[in-house]
């Protein structure tokens, strides 16, 4: 009790690695990890270059890859999550498997989590990051500093979920944490204060990504680039970045709410005293659905793009893409009550959303059969991405059907919270958003570092993904029609139900392996890359837009002179221009303005973690020190008025004929 | 598993009568289920891809209903695949056939990079999918009126009413017309209608009873309502739907419905039950519990139902505010 002013409600109880056979090991892992690491680096000396290049770095490129990394992490660690789930459901018929039911339920709740807030979403923005600014001809994104913020409120966020694995717990809610489950009467641990926090922190940084890559997208295209000659990819990430910005504060101030009524015993979701857990399962789906609009978008943006460079062909219907994209975004407003058509509210509401649901269906086939038809009389060449885009065709197909097929509320009425639900999102989601951001970590990742990943070792992981998919998510539709339902730790023998279950389980093996091969694929190409497979000029793809016009990898500054549009496709539209006999200007460089690093971001995130940790455990001198923390960094920061800087172009001139031996467009 | 154990050595005989019922049911039900669904199951086999083969020894208690609800659910279901399959397997198809024909190596095929816009493509690429969903909505807007939970089905005879209370684990089953109580089992009269009245001492939960009707959400201070008839005797399977916490996965009864004589004797045998209703008795089973064993109550106190929502709704009093004072936080 003495101690209580130091470390709060945190005591030697609740050190979980501690005394958990299953966790002790993962989390050992990660404090080898992060004691390794800090050895590492100082025996390398190489402190200082991780500060000056990678923390305090605000190049959108930079930040971008640091995305990348985190969401690989992740995904590791959510589908961990994944292999744990699966072979206690393939064991645990007529009997409790191997793990208890509460440790089962924390672990489907991270998974859900992770495998969106801290995998999907990072691997989102590390896209968004890499390619935007190139793909409009800009030099950063409009507010890099932000950016840079963003980027490490989200680390913290993900950071907070891991530590919960080894102090505390997560929370056992399910990945949306509903009232009453989640208030302080049924989940008086710290599971769900860990969830708030971590998801408020990531929250605000997707929030500000949001707003950043608005103001970038509408302020920063080069010139002649006007809306209807954006890649149909900056086209998602705007929509997308529009949802952002109008939903994640919903999300905020729902979880604030929930924050109030555990902390504070407010009563806004309780049971009792005026409470009500219908409003905050109508605000988290408010928030929940356009969400996973925000994730399908860009990566139906990513196959556009990819579609084209790998057909020879400009995408088929650019204008009909464009608005079916924009009323995607729109309707994705009014359908958030198909997640609980069970809740009673009564035929014409009900029916009312289920219309709203399926008429989505209309732009999102027309999508589909824009990119059919880009494919039709292209010259297509299978190269990863585009195996990725032709499954991605495919499977979204049934996942599409299957997700029209519940928003007849009264067959949802059968099959919501089945397995068949499960196996619909993951249907989409691992189907559409993984194989997209995959497809575009494939076809980006010469940009920027300069060399290709192998296509062997590429082709073997697209195969064990895809085939792993259907593998393990196919049963869970036939176990979904049997009656089963999501989240059982164990269940009754007799269901008949284990056969299934062990189907998919072999099915997420193959996925495994699948990831062990993009690791593989990855380590392979870094130390081959000087090798001529994987050598790269500036465009490797024959590529179509603007990003494809500058060296591989890109230079710091993205262009060394701002270039001009004039066509959808500029760049391929250029280099016919060029093939035709047009003549090649030589550039004239100019000093170009850049920003300058700024570790204030990242002072900014570690001190809001310091406010997360300390709330969860109520350590109050560490909130006090995080709210001063923030304070100082931002005032800080206002004052500071060296912030930028120009590049020379005596510089420009050297890098770029370093770069590119011949002159460019 | 606990449940099944215990209701074996059930001192209802009755049960053992129903079992035996039961298992000639399923002999039935599987012929019935082969003949009248081939053609269905195959479209569906195309769905289901290699699963095909496994459709014939399995359980699939949604394809195969036994309540006029259910099954009307189930036929909408597979309406709804078949129309949108008019749309997916021509995607499929064109995808790999596209895919294979306009290949690099293949020099044969037109490559026409010129091709990038076209209205009649574009006027198809809308309309047949305005006009499937347009269908879809017409269903959808009719269904959902005809199978709202909320309305009495269109049978004869007033509903029979069941109240049911899903608790930390379990099902609490209130007839309030026989003065009766049940704990994680059912018994209902076939060919007769029942309206749950569904409300929650607990975290919320969904009862569904897959092969008579879909789900309705149970929550706390509130009620929902879900029509429910089964047309076959048979013994089905009912559970929450709606994750709820640690012992969710133990949540799960039998409903077992009868002819009316049966029924009435069931209930005679309830009623000679020694356990009583009280308010007491409930506070007790409220508590926390995982797997709890079937119970028969003979008597119920009479508002339990009525009590259980009003008291959300009654003004502060730490003493009135169910079993788990607020202060336990932490």
């Amino acid at each position: 009790m003495s101690w209580h002013w130091l470390f709060g409600n945190l005591t030697i109880k609740e050190l979980a690695f501690l005394h958990n056979p299953i966790i002790a090991p993962a989390f050992g892992m990660m404090i080898l990890a992060a004691v390794t690491v800090p050895l590492v680096l100082t025996y390398k000396r190489k402190w200082t270059w991780l500060w000056t290049q990678w923390i305090t770095t605000v190049d959108h490129k930079k930040i971008g890859v640091m995305y990348l990394i985190l969401a690989f992490i992740m995904l590791v660690r959510g589908f961990s999550d994944a292999l744990l789930m699966r072979s206690q459901q393939a064991i645990a018929s007529g009997n409790m498997g191997y793990l208890p039911p509460h440790h089962y339920n924390e672990i489907f709740t991270a998974h859900g989590v992770i495998m969106i807030f801290f995998m999907a979403m990072p691997l989102m923005f590390g896209l968004w990051n890499l390619v935007v600014p190139i793909q409009i001809g800009a030099r950063d994104v409009a507010f890099p500093y932000l950016n840079s913020l963003s980027f490490w409120l989200t680390v913290i966020g993900a950071m907070l979920v891991n530590i919960s694995l080894g102090i505390g717990e997560f929370a056992a809610t399910g990945w949306l944490a509903y009232p009453p489950l989640s208030g302080i009467v049924y989940s008086p641990g710290v599971g769900v204060d860990y969830y708030i926090w971590a998801l408020q922190i990531s929250g605000i940084g997707t929030l500000l990504a949001g707003i950043n890559f608005i103001a970038t997208i509408v302020k920063m295209r080069c010139p002649g680039m006007t809306f209807f000659r954006l890649p149909i990819f900056v086209w998602t990430v705007l929509s997308a970045s529009i949802l952002i910005v109008m939903v994640f504060p919903v999300l905020t101030v729902t979880l604030g709410l929930l924050f109030l009524d555990r902390f504070f015993d407010m009563h806004f979701f309780t049971m009792g005293m005026g409470g009500n857990a219908m409003m905050y399962i109508n605000l988290i789906w408010i928030w929940g659905h356009p969400e996973v609009y925000i994730l399908i978008l860009p990566a139906f943006g990513v196959f556009s793009e990819v579609v084209a460079t790998f057909c020879k062909k400009r995408l088929f219907g650019y204008n009909m893409m464009v608005w079916a994209t924009l009323s995607i975004c729109f309707m994705s407003f009014i359908v958030w009550l198909h997640h609980f058509f069970t809740m009673g509210s009564g035929a014409n509401v009900n029916a009312f959303f289920g219309i709203a649901t399926m008429i989505i269906a209309i732009p999102t086939g027309v999508k589909v059969f824009n990119w059919l038809f880009t494919m039709y009389r292209g010259k297509i060449h299978f190269y990863t991405p585009m195996i990725y885009a032709v499954a991605f065709i495919s499977t979204f197909a049934v996942g599409g059907m299957t997700g029209v097929l519940m928003s007849v509320p009264a067959v949802d009425f059968q099959l919501h919270n089945s397995l068949f639900l499960v196996a619909h999102f993951h249907n989409v989601i691992v189907g559409g958003v993984i194989f997209g951001y995959f497809a575009g970590f494939i076809y980006w990742f010469p940009k920027i570092f300069g060399f290709k990943l192998n296509e062997r070792l590429g082709k073997i992981s697209c195969t064990c993904w895809v085939v792993g998919f259907y593998v393990a998510f196919m049963p869970l539709y036939i176990l979904g029609l049997m009656g089963m339902t999501r989240r059982m730790s164990h269940y009754p023998a007799d269901t008949g139900w284990q056969p299934f279950l062990i189907v998919a389980a072999i099915g997420s093996l193959l996925v495994a392996a699948g990831i062990f091969f993009q690791f593989v694929q990855i380590v392979y190409s870094v130390i081959n890359r000087h090798k001529p497979e994987h050598a790269c000029e500036s465009d490797p793809w024959d590529g179509r837009t603007l990003e494809w016009s500058i060296p591989s990898p890109a230079p710091f500054y993205n262009f060394a002179v701002t270039p001009t549009v004039s066509d959808i496709d500029e760049f391929w539209e250029a280099k016919q221009r060029i093939k035709a006999g047009e003549k090649i200007v030589k550039p004239v460089y100019r000093a170009i303005h850049m920003p300058k690093n700024t570790g204030i971001g990242f002072v900014i995130a570690l001190m809001s973690g310091a406010i997360g940790f300390g709330m969860i455990w109520e350590i109050y001198w560490l909130v006090i020190l995080g709210v001063v923390g923030v304070l100082a960094a931002w005032i800080l920061r206002s004052f500071d008025t060296d912030v930028d800087y120009y590049v020379q172009p005596a510089e420009i001139r050297k890098i770029e004929s370093q770069a590119l031996p011949e002159g460019k467009v | 598993m606990k449940q099944v154990t215990t209701q074996s050595h059930s001192d209802l005989a009755q049960i053992a009568v129903l079992r035996y019922n039961t298992r000639e049911n399923i002999g039935s039900e599987q012929k019935e289920f082969a003949v009248n669904n081939r053609c269905r199951h195959l479209a569906y086999g195309v769905v289901g891809a290699a699963c095909s083969a496994f459709l014939t020894g399995c359980k699939l208690a949604i394809l195969n209903p036994k309540g006029q609800v259910a099954i009307e659910e189930k036929n909408l279901l597979i309406d709804a695949i078949l129309l949108m399959l008019l749309v997916v397997v021509p995607v499929i198809i064109m995808t790999f056939w596209f895919a294979w024909r306009y290949r690099s190596s293949n020099k044969k095929a037109v490559y026409q990079p010129s091709f990038r816009h076209s209205n009649t493509i574009e006027f198809f690429c809308w309309g047949i999918p305005i006009i499937i969903i347009a269908i879809l909505a017409k269903m959808t807007w009719t269904s959902s009126h005809r199978l709202d939970p909320y309305r009495q089905l269109e049978v004869g005879g007033k509903p029979m009413v069941i109240q049911a209370i899903s608790l930390n684990w379990k099902w609490l089953f209130i007839y309030p017309e026989q003065n009766i109580a049940t704990v994680n089992t059912l018994t209902i009269p076939a060919n007769r209608q029942i309206l749950f009245k569904i409300t929650s001492d607990a975290p919320m939960n969904a009862l569904e009873i897959p092969q008579l009707a879909g789900q309705v959400y149970a929550m706390g201070g509130m009620q929902t309502k879900l029509h429910v008839i089964a047309n076959h005797p048979g013994t089905y399977r009912g559970l929450s739907t709606s994750f709820s916490g640690d012992g969710f996965a133990g949540m799960h009864f039998k409903i077992h419905a009868v002819s009316e004589q049966q029924y009435q004797q069931w209930i005679k045998t309830v009623k000679g039950s020694k356990k009583v209703l009280s308010q007491s008795v409930y506070d007790e089973l409220a508590k926390d519990s995982e797997n709890e064993p079937v119970h028969y109550y003979s008597q119920v106190k009479p508002t339990l139902y009525h009590d259980t929502i009003m008291k959300f709704m009654l003004p502060k009093s730490k003493a009135d505010f169910g079993k788990r004072p607020l202060e336990t936080k932490r």
